[in-house]
């Protein structure tokens, strides 16, 4: 892979809640058409991480970069709107909207007005277009008109993609897209992500360990708020330290 | 083809007007007036329905936005029949018995006070906001009270209602027709928000202001337009109310009435676009039933909101129509 | 302007201030246990009012209406909180704004009912009337140094609660965590309605400590609530120390101005026009002080984040 300006640079950045160091000086960067995957044990800090980059959590050092820019002190919103699409661990949909309706709020999100009073937004076909068209291609054009409370939990999964699809972001910063998928899901997922990688490179938070060494280009492993090795699926095996730090875990469990 | 829901609002629709038709056939003066009232109630229900229901906003001070429109009509008619205009240096304003005028005033007086309380208690959320809107509601009261120069804790009279170019206003039929006019108006607006682009950015902030942040939108900008709409409807309400009682007084800003405002829009269904008139309606009904059995009605009608909180959640029209279809 | 009529205004704010903390205590520590904004509590203070003014007149001892009040607003909390408000715990802020006010307006027409329109007396005892001479050659009513008193003791009392015993040892991990407290197998229904209670009583004696002062009467607790939430506002909800410095803030601020801001104004203004323009300011001043505490501060003085 040619070494291009990465979309995203985190440098150094540290946040500790009293005694608890839950990031401990982490350094990491998201390159052009990769996917660099996130994993460690649990409270290993990568939801910590992953608020800091989107922008829900201030860091207290370090700078966050996207697209070059330091993004440190913008907020959630402002980093939106750079192109950072972020799906969520715990669904944060609106739940009472019908499934079409959470992807066309995508959509107004992405034209960026939402100041508009009198229009029928759902016979908006600026909107409804890329709407159903993130649908389709999460494999969710059927479910249109069902309430997302309604879906399961892997199609709230399926629907958090679609309505990051639908900003057209510069980079995607997923928190376990495929938990509660299923097998058959998660394989489609994966060959889907696959594919958007070239769209737009992901940063991407999982415990499918199938699914990670089957996709990342990179792999960072957080242990301790700490990132103790970033490299190639083949070097992560290989690395002494992350199969003490994983393999002692998941001996204990 | 109509859902149920649009059915039945037709219908109340319909029945908001008839009543009064037919009292007038039947030359029952006082049910007209009702029916104004119940009109008039209703608007500034709806108003409060676009913070509540749609937004989420429990604003339990819209009193002041009410009370901010009918001193809005006491002062410029004031002014108007003491012929002493309102200001003269730097320019002269003079008061005016013009309802229009009058409208677009309280309009703008309340969209300004609703911006001001709306920007520092939109810092907050949750009870933070719901005590900080009460408070400023009293605020306002209380300096009702303290001004003298329109009536203090006396209130302002008019002797005459202000007029309506080509209508006699006196005339309750026609007073009537005006307020369900424009009530009507503001409902068609208000359906039309809640379908807009902004209408559901404002209702996924209601549900997961997480996600509204995540697609790039600032829930804060979007509550806060909302509250500037809900508070200038309702301001417009309180200028109609004070017209229809040719008095304003401090006892509009006062917290019971933010709080039987709020008491309309539960009684009908929260987010419902006809709720607040089913809770207008159903109110003064009960005031002037149960208050004919016993001068303490209101414990009933204490009584009955509690069982509806506690048992009904959903309002009347929630009963009848059924759980909410989400609209296309 | 003397500095003992200073000094006196400062004594009648913080009367005011012990009063309203009184009341935001109980309203706060509902909020920081069991999350539940209670518009009612001010039908609590007017309960104690009641039962004070009737016992007192039946047995003319003051120190029985006192203990009337404490009992009958507790008793009225914990009947409340066992029939209504535990219902609401679960709902959200709506739902118990509604049920809150409904409970107003049945509180208020009930006594209306039962004890009519106009309002009642309670006497200051006569071992409490009189003024007191004071270092500084003030002259202070008795009664209002001991409304100060009591407040003082009271609070005293409530941070001792709090911080020592073991009741309060179960308040502070309630706030924190609801399932840890009952999986602790604590009895947290009964804690509820303790806290509650406790509450209530609280609120029950300033609505008794106040009626002496003014008249007794329906809607007396209303305008007490709303102060009594500015001052937790001001405090940070959840927060006794933050009520206590809330309340004493509050009750200064528009006790002196009150008293010093129509003068303030009659410095640069015609008397008429600068009592009028003082007044109607000094009736705003506590929303204002709010305001900034705001801005600076959305989650109050001593709130964490809400």
């Amino acid at each position: 892979m040619t070494d291009m300006t990465p979309v995203l640079k985190v440098e150094g950045i540290s946040k500790s809640f009293g005694a608890l160091k839950a990031s401990d000086n982490v350094s990491l960067d998201l390159r052009p058409g990769e996917i660099h995957a996130l994993i460690g044990p649990n409270g290993a800090g990568k939801s910590t991480l992953i608020k800091q980059i989107s922008g829900s959590l201030k860091p207290d050092s370090g700078r966050i970069e996207v697209l070059g820019r330091d993004v440190t002190d913008l907020d959630t919103v402002a980093r939106a709107r750079l192109g950072l699409g972020r799906t969520f661990q715990i669904s944060s949909l609106a739940m009472e909207f019908t499934v079409l309706q959470n992807v066309v709020l995508g959509a107004l999100g992405a034209r960026g007005r939402a100041f508009s009073f009198l229009r029928n937004v759902m016979k908006d076909k600026a909107l409804l277009e890329p709407a159903q068209r993130a649908l389709e291609r999460v494999g969710l054009q059927d479910e249109a008109q069902r309430r997302t409370a309604d879906l399961s939990h892997g199609q709230r999964r399926q629907l958090e993609v679609a309505v990051a699809l639908t900003l057209q972001p510069k980079l995607f910063l997923m928190d376990e897209p495929m938990a509660g998928l299923g097998a058959s899901g998660s394989k489609a997922l994966t060959g889907f992500l696959d594919e958007l990688r070239h769209e737009a490179p992901i940063l991407l938070v999982e415990h499918d360990m199938d699914a990670v060494f089957a996709l990342a280009d990179r792999i960072s492993v957080l242990v301790y708020g700490a990132v103790i090795a970033t490299g190639t699926a083949d070097e992560i095996r290989a690395n002494a330290e992350v199969r003490r730090a994983y393999l002692g875990e998941e001996d204990a469990a | 083809m109509l859902t149920r829901e649009t059915t039945l609002n037709i219908a109340l629709a319909a029945a908001l007007l008839a009543v009064p038709l037919l009292a007038l056939a039947m030359d029952e003066i006082f049910i007209i007036t009702l029916a104004t009232k119940v009109a008039i109630l209703a608007l500034a229900g709806v108003g409060l329905n676009i913070a509540l229901g749609i937004g989420g906003l429990v604003s339990l001070g819209h009193a002041a936005f009410f009370g901010i429109g009918g001193y809005a009509m006491g002062i410029l008619a004031a002014h108007a029949q003491n012929y002493e205009p309102i200001l003269e240096a730097p320019f002269l304003i003079e008061g005016t018995n013009q309802m229009p005028i009058i409208w677009l005033v309280a309009i703008v007086a309340s969209a300004l006070a609703a911006l001001v309380i709306g920007a520092l208690s939109l810092r907050t959320s949750g009870v933070y906001f719901i005590m900080i809107t009460l408070a400023f509601g009293q605020m306002l009261y209380y300096f009702a009270i303290s001004w003298s120069a329109y009536g203090g804790e006396d209130g302002q009279s008019i002797w005459v209602r202000n007029e309506f170019p080509g209508l006699n206003t006196l005339d309750p039929i026609q007073f009537f027709l005006i307020a369900y006019v424009i009530l009507c108006v503001v409902l068609v607006f208000s359906a039309r928000l809640a379908r807009s682009p902004f209408g559901l950015a404002l209702a996924a902030a209601r549900q997961s202001e997480e996600r509204v942040m995540t697609v790039g939108l600032t829930p804060f900008h979007l509550r806060l337009v909302a509250f500037v709409i809900s508070g200038a409807i309702t301001g417009l309400a309180g200028a109609l109310y004070a017209d229809l009682n040719r008095f304003v007084s401090p006892t509009m800003l006062s917290w019971h009435t933010s709080g039987e405002i709020m008491v309309f829009v539960i009684i009908g269904g929260v987010g419902r676009l006809f709720g607040p008139v089913v809770g207008a309606a159903v109110f003064i009904l009960l005031e002037h039933i149960l208050g004919g059995f016993s001068e303490y009605w209101q414990i009933f009608l204490g009584l009955l909101l509690l069982l509806m909180v506690l048992f009904a959640r959903g309002g009347l029209i929630g009963a009848i129509a059924g759980r909410e279809v989400a609209h296309d | 302007m003397s500095i003992i009529l200073i000094l006196e205004q400062v004594l009648n704010g913080l009367q005011f201030g012990v009063m309203l903390f009184l009341m935001a205590a109980g309203l706060t520590l509902v909020f920081g246990v069991m999350g539940l904004i209670n518009l009612a509590h001010g039908a609590l203070y007017m309960v104690g009012a009641f039962a004070a003014a009737a016992v007192a007149g039946l047995t003319g001892s003051f120190l029985l209406a006192l203990v009337a009040s404490l009992a009958a607003a507790a008793a009225a909390g914990a009947i409340v909180e066992v029939a209504v408000i535990r219902r609401l715990y679960d709902r959200d802020h709506l739902d118990q704004v509604l049920a809150t006010f409904a409970l107003i307006l049945i509180f208020s027409e009930g006594t209306r009912w039962i004890f009519g329109s106009f309002p009642l007396f309670l006497d200051v005892p006569d071992y409490l009337s009189g003024p007191v001479s004071l270092p500084g050659g003030i002259e202070y009513p008795l009664y209002r140094l001991t409304i100060i008193a009591i407040g003082l003791v009271v609070a005293a009392a409530l941070f001792w609660l709090i911080a020592r015993t073991r009741i309060g040892i179960q308040i502070r991990a309630g706030e924190a965590d609801r399932e840890m407290i009952a999986a602790l197998g604590v009895d947290i229904s009964r804690l509820y309605t303790l806290v509650f209670a406790l509450g209530a009583a609280l609120a029950g004696l300033a609505g008794a400590l106040v009626g002496a002062i003014q008249s007794v009467q329906v809607g007396m607790g209303e305008p007490v609530l709303i102060l009594a939430f500015v001052v937790i506002v001001i405090g940070g909800i959840g927060s006794i120390k933050g009520a206590l410095v809330g309340a004493v803030l509050v009750g200064l601020t528009d006790t002196l101005g009150k008293v010093f801001l129509p003068q303030l104004f009659g410095l640069f203004m015609e008397p008429a026009s600068a009592t009028s323009v003082g007044a109607s300011l000094a009736s705003m001043l506590i929303y204002i002080l709010m305001a900034l505490v705001l801005l600076v501060r959305p989650s109050g003085l001593y709130g964490g984040s809400n």
